[in-house]
């Protein structure tokens, strides 16, 4: 399953990849947009513009600077965190199924809040950021740590199986926790729902470094990861520090998957199928694969915070429930295609 | 006049493998077209061609792993999807490329999986399988191995250690597909002359080998295939010779005969030799 | 005498000839026990691990007869059992307490079987049934039965069992494309599940608070709702399941060599996996069915199981009965140890989970 196919690259001439690339650009300008002007308080166009530059009146100030400008930055840091944090994991373990929860960010993240709520009486997302935060870098740090124990580095088997392991280790304890605790459930089956509701500001721009360090990580990963695709010998062979790299890899994995968990709850899918739909339309070439996965995450999260907000109205369907349903077809669509390949 | 099974075919030939009309396609590609082929009772057969000419693909449909998309293969004179898997594995044994072995198996356990077909849910070892495993381990040079893990084995004993997998099935036709790929040449030789001690004891071998010169000395009939279609089938001493190889290969080439056995030796006439070493000054 | 014949008798006379006179020794002990022509090959450490599991499942038996709010002594529950006591103590051993303890034998052990046999055919140690959108198909059936249809017991056993079937079926259509590829197969239930995942969440979100915790509650796998009325025709098809595991097992063991060999040596390996995977699909749907979806024993028994027989494959039948006592021992745990009412399917997580790391922990050290 985890088998290496030489691909048939989609995009093979460099017009090709411009245009994917062309597109991507517009396709996130138009997620921007309509996350911006679309919402439960309707808004002309026009009115969102004024209030952009400075005009509006007081409400629709409040509507588009404090609540949908940083829900869009919000959607737009955590859709490109996943979608690298993805595209590494899977590159890493050279396992098609492998998202950024299998180290554990989500479980820990889950934990930590699940206890914040119930033995501390935290109720603000900037409380949840910080909780999100602590839970999802300790619990990777752990697996990495278990799953390195004996002296060897921790091969991508070794650490899925003890990512899978903790991760559901904590679940449990999580789900027994809020079980037991009706008030602690009421408000964690809301934040496991994975949103963006009431995200300001103020939660978005302390994560904001960690994402963003997260990302330069992978970006300089992503040329070793193409050789190590070919095997750990070739890689060395090639000049490729297989180690660093995985430590370097690793890192970015929990930054960004742990930072974006922090912020929006745990959207797991968004992580698995961005890169496939990168890998599948773009070829295999790492560095590609990662830009576009920044670029595409946040079309998938913004596209779904937007349906989110208007399918059921009055109310709003969080985000985590919409990415699966706009996520899923795409994946199966893809994946019946008779050159879907491996990895 | 294209009949189903094609002109060639004829079941009272006695051949125990055989295909007329055959094609097989590999997701919407067509491999191979229109082929036919005998294979002589009780013969050593090497099929032989270049990279991606189909050879694996033909071996693997005359063992039935493959299905036919026109034409059939024969076995034992009927279509070999007539029998049922026990009954295909009676008859026909397969040493496929790329077998994997379980984590932690022993050898003469994974010899002993050879017998699923002569095995029954209650009838799950008997003394005719000991025979079988037994023989099989000794005729292969493995029994002193028989209760190391697979893992733990060199390239060269792993081979034979599915050799003799094959072996225990106890079929009177064994299919190779390239079985001395990634041997050395002392192993090599050693596969190559157990099948050729089971051949003399009555068993047909059909085998894909690389090496044109191996396939010259050790086989009695054989395949040349080039692009999905035989080019030339018979003894090596008429299908091997200097026009063949440069057809099928394209090498430029001259055919002597081997000095020790007679057989053809494809020796390539492109006379480039190590450079001279400039001597220290 | 044909050619064959020929050879065959050949080989076994010279077998005969060079006889060793001892019986071939493949390495790891085992036993043949045979009567008349009828042989069954039994691995010998295997049998020693399923046989101790065995033991410890009917020590757990008993715990699970004599704890709880009305406690009895060991010969009081023989007494019932035997016929000899009756009145209270015969109702709560024989109608609260003995079905919920052998349906957690009979569940544990049912899903550890599934699980064996999904890891086997798919040769991945991580796989489970729930990759197939059973366990959440599963809750979305029982969901829109609580929530939409009144949600009276049989109702909602039958929409958990009609939602798991349908998951599996849709799955199933939308992979199929000229044979069901591996790899095709997974995404297709990855990308199913995910979405009933998320119909599960929001159909919770929406929910009063209460019926989202009994819901849930029940999402986590729990026994607390197994009585005699339900326990008995579970069981029932769990037995029958399993008993035409003998049917399924040396196919499966075969594909252990990987489908071309399979082949080759006489299994039809397309059939093989389809029955496999079906009596697989069975038996986790008849459990999830009364018991809602019981994490991790499907995942974990096997891979217990396997490192400690230190066999080559999956024991299914060591398998079974290790899951069951890891069952019953995490619902004596969650009924008598934890001061909270917590389901079993939370206790087998934790558990499991735990053991797994540990074990991961232990073979590092081992080997390093």
């Amino acid at each position: 399953m985890g088998a290496i196919v030489v691909p048939r690259v989609r995009a093979g001439r460099g017009s090709g990849r411009a245009a994917w690339f062309g597109a991507a650009v517009v396709a996130l300008l138009l997620a921007v947009t309509l996350s911006v002007v679309v919402g439960a308080n309707p808004m002309a166009p026009g009115t969102v513009l004024d209030t952009l530059f400075g005009g509006g009146s007081a409400e629709s100030r409040f509507v588009v600077w404090d609540q949908r400008m940083p829900r869009t930055a919000a959607g737009v840091a955590v859709g490109a965190a996943l979608g690298v944090a993805g595209a590494l994991m899977q590159a890493f373990t050279r396992n098609p199924l492998a998202d950024p929860g299998i180290l554990g960010v989500n479980a820990g993240a889950a934990f930590f809040v699940a206890v914040g709520i119930t033995f501390f009486g935290v109720t603000s997302p900037l409380g949840y950021v910080w909780l999100a935060c602590a839970g999802a870098l300790l619990l990777t740090g752990a697996v990495y740590a278990i799953g390195s124990a004996g002296g060897q580095a921790a091969g991508p088997v070794r650490l899925t199986v003890t990512g899978v392991a903790i991760g559901a280790v904590f679940a449990g304890l999580t789900t027994g926790l809020a079980l037991t605790h009706p008030d602690a459930f009421d408000r964690m089956r809301g934040w496991s729902a994975g949103s963006l509701l009431e995200r300001g500001f103020d939660v978005v721009l302390p994560v904001l470094p960690l994402v963003l360090v997260g990302l330069a990580l992978a970006l300089w990963a992503a040329p070793g990861l193409n050789s190590i695709a070919l095997g750990p010998d070739v890689a060395r062979s090639q000049g490729v520090n297989v180690r660093r790299i995985q430590i370097v890899v690793l890192a970015a994995v929990t930054l960004l998957a742990g930072s974006a968990t922090a912020v929006a709850g745990p959207l797991v899918f968004v992580g698995l199928v961005v890169p496939h739909m990168v890998r599948w339309t773009l070829g295999t070439d790492q560095r590609r694969i990662v830009l576009g996965s920044m670029m595409l995450g946040p079309v998938l999260v913004l596209l779904s915070d937007v349906l989110g907000r208007v399918a059921v109205l009055p109310s709003e369907m969080p985000v985590g429930v919409v990415t699966a349903f706009v996520g899923a077809p795409v994946l199966i669509l893809l994946v019946r295609r008779r050159s879907a390949t491996a990895l | 006049m294209s009949s189903p099974t094609g002109p060639a075919l004829d079941s009272t030939l006695g051949s125990p493998l055989q295909a007329g009309g055959l094609g097989v396609r590999y997701d919407r590609r067509s491999v191979i077209d229109d082929l036919d082929v005998v294979v002589p009772a009780g013969s050593f057969t090497v099929i032989i061609g270049p990279n991606a000419c189909g050879k694996s693909t033909l071996l693997r449909a005359l063992a039935g792993l493959l299905p036919a998309a026109s034409g059939a293969v024969l076995l034992d004179g009927r279509d070999i999807t007539s029998y049922s898997a026990r009954d295909t594995a009676r008859r026909l044994g397969l040493l496929p490329q790329g077998a994997v072995s379980p984590e932690g198996i022993t050898v003469a356990e994974l010899v002993a999986r050879g017998r699923y077909a002569h095995q029954r849910l209650l009838r799950q070892w008997s003394a005719a399988d000991e025979a079988a495993v037994t023989d099989a381990l000794r005729v292969t040079n493995v029994a002193d191995l028989a209760t190391r893990p697979v893992d733990e084995l060199s390239g060269g004993q792993r081979q034979r250690v599915w050799i003799a997998m094959v072996l225990a099935q106890q079929t009177p036709l064994i299919l190779l597909d390239e079985p001395t790929t990634y041997l050395d040449i002392a192993h090599q030789i050693e596969v190559l002359n157990l099948l050729h001690d089971l051949n003399g004891h009555g068993r047909t071998i059909v085998a894909v080998l690389h090496d044109l010169n191996q396939a010259a000395r050790y086989a009695s009939n054989i395949i040349a295939m080039h692009d999905g279609r035989i080019v030339a089938t018979g003894p090596p001493r008429t299908t091997i010779t200097t026009d063949l190889v440069a057809e099928v290969f394209g090498l430029a080439n001259v055919v002597i005969s081997d000095p020790l056995t007679g057989t053809p030796l494809v020796v390539p006439t492109d006379t480039r030799r190590p450079h001279p070493v400039a001597s220290g000054g | 005498m044909t050619d064959r014949a020929v050879t065959d008798r050949a080989v076994t006379d010279r077998a005969v000839a060079a006889g060793t006179g001892r019986p071939l020794d493949v390495g790891r002990r085992r036993v043949v026990v045979g009567i008349r022509g009828l042989t069954v090959v039994i691995g010998l450490r295997s049998a020693l691990v399923g046989a101790a599991f065995f033991v410890a499942t009917l020590g757990f038996v008993l715990l699970a007869l004599t704890l709880g709010d009305f406690p009895l002594t060991p010969a009081e529950v023989v007494g019932v059992v035997t016929g000899q006591v009756h009145g209270l103590s015969s109702t709560v051993v024989l109608e609260w307490r003995l079905p919920r303890a052998l349906a957690a034998v009979l569940f544990g052990a049912a899903l550890a079987v599934a699980g064996g046999i999904f890891q086997t055919v798919t040769r991945n140690p991580l796989a489970s049934p729930d990759i197939i959108g059973l366990a959440n198909g599963s809750f979305t059936g029982m969901l829109v039965a609580l929530l939409a249809l009144g949600g009276s017991w049989p109702l909602l056993t039958a929409g958990s069992l009609i939602g798991g079937l349908l998951a599996a079926v849709l799955i199933y259509l939308l992979a199929y494309r000229g044979g069901l590829h591996g790899f095709r197969f997974i995404v297709v239930g990855i990308g199913i599940s995910a979405m009933l995942a998320s119909v599960n969440t929001w159909m919770l979100l929406r929910a009063e608070l209460e019926t989202a915790l009994f819901a849930s509650a029940w999402g986590a796998g729990t026994l607390n709702s197994v009585t005699a009325a339900t326990a008995v025709p579970a069981g029932l098809c769990v037995v029958l399941l399993l008993a035409l595991l003998p049917l399924v097992t040396p196919g499966i063991r075969q594909l252990d060599l990987g489908d071309d060999v399979a082949s080759a040596t006489g299994v039809a390996v397309g059939r093989a996996r389809l029955a496999a995977i079906t009596l697989a699909v069975c038996l986790v749907s008849v459990v999830t069915a009364v018991a809602g979806p019981i994490a991790f024993v499907a995942l974990a028994a096997p891979q217990i199981t396997r490192r400690l027989t230190r066999s080559p494959g999956i024991p299914l039948v060591t398998t079974g009965v290790v899951g069951g006592a890891l069952l019953l021992g995490s619902d004596l745990i969650a009924q008598h140890v934890i001061p909270l009412t917590v389901p079993v399917g939370v206790v087998t997580v934790v558990l499991g989970g735990s053991y797994l790391v540990w074990l991961l922990i232990h073979e590092s050290r081992r080997r390093a």
